[in-house]
């Protein structure tokens, strides 16, 4: 039996770890009018607010997550001229220097790709229902608080 | 009935991830206030919350949205992906 056909394709959320290469490869297939690829890995940091961290948990809102992603994505189609976007996003635990999150955008010229990209990270922080928990190394777990920082970033793109 | 969920610190401070409630509330604001008198957690984590962010049917929603029978409600922080 072949595996039903994915609700939003552009939109991956999953435990496993993604390769860049690849991920940039299928982007750009099938298009020959892609003159620009950006693509943005996030990776996990082994310090936040002054800590070391030695492990992060995303936890996620499954359904809700990939429609407020996928959301996200078409706003990005909407706003410039995007040829192709995907958006990876990991869940579970993860260990310093991991990937946990990539957005990839293509288009025919590079300014497109740089804002969409940038866009698409910036509405992710502040959009998106995923939540980070830490373990620091003597065995206590905290909820990362959302930044006021991220809000801000993504204000910086209100029409 | 109602469907409601709870997410990240909510649903550890609350001791839930899911339950159900009758559809007897027409917003999700009379439905925190009947959440609330179960106590001082509630009343903290959601009546009382600022922050509270409320999602209606995988869609962002507010206090005064409409809710109605076979409505899922999620209840979470403010989230922290990226």
């Amino acid at each position: 039996m072949t595996n039903p056909e994915p609700m939003f394709p552009h939109i991956r959320i999953c435990e496993e770890d993604f390769d860049l290469t690849t991920e940039a490869a299928n982007l750009r297939a099938g298009h020959k009018d892609i003159g620009a690829v950006v693509t943005f890995v996030g990776t996990v940091r082994d310090i936040n607010e002054g800590d070391e961290v030695s492990i992060l948990e995303l936890e996620h809102y499954p359904g809700m997550t990939e429609k407020a992603l996928e959301k996200i994505r078409l706003e990005a189609h909407q706003r410039w001229h995007l040829e192709a976007s995907h958006i990876i996003h990991r869940i579970g635990k993860m260990y310093p220097c991991d990937q946990i999150v990539m957005v990839a955008v293509a288009s025919r010229h590079r300014e497109n790709a740089f804002h969409a990209a940038h866009f698409i990270m910036d509405y992710l922080k502040t959009n998106a229902p995923f939540w980070k928990k830490e373990t620091l190394p003597d065995g206590s777990e905290r909820w990362v608080d959302a930044r006021v920082s991220d809000k801000e970033a993504e204000s910086r793109w209100a029409k | 009935m109602l469907n409601i969920l709870y997410f990240a610190s909510f649903r550890e401070v609350l001791g839930q991830a899911q339950e159900q409630m009758p559809a007897d509330y027409n917003t999700v604001e009379c439905l925190l206030k009947a959440l609330a008198e179960r106590g001082e957690a509630w009343q903290q984590a959601l009546l009382h919350n600022q922050n509270l962010q409320i999602a209606v049917n995988h869609d962002v929603a507010n206090r005064s949205t409409a809710i109605k029978a076979g409505d899922e409600v999620a209840f979470f922080p403010p989230v922290t992906g990226g």
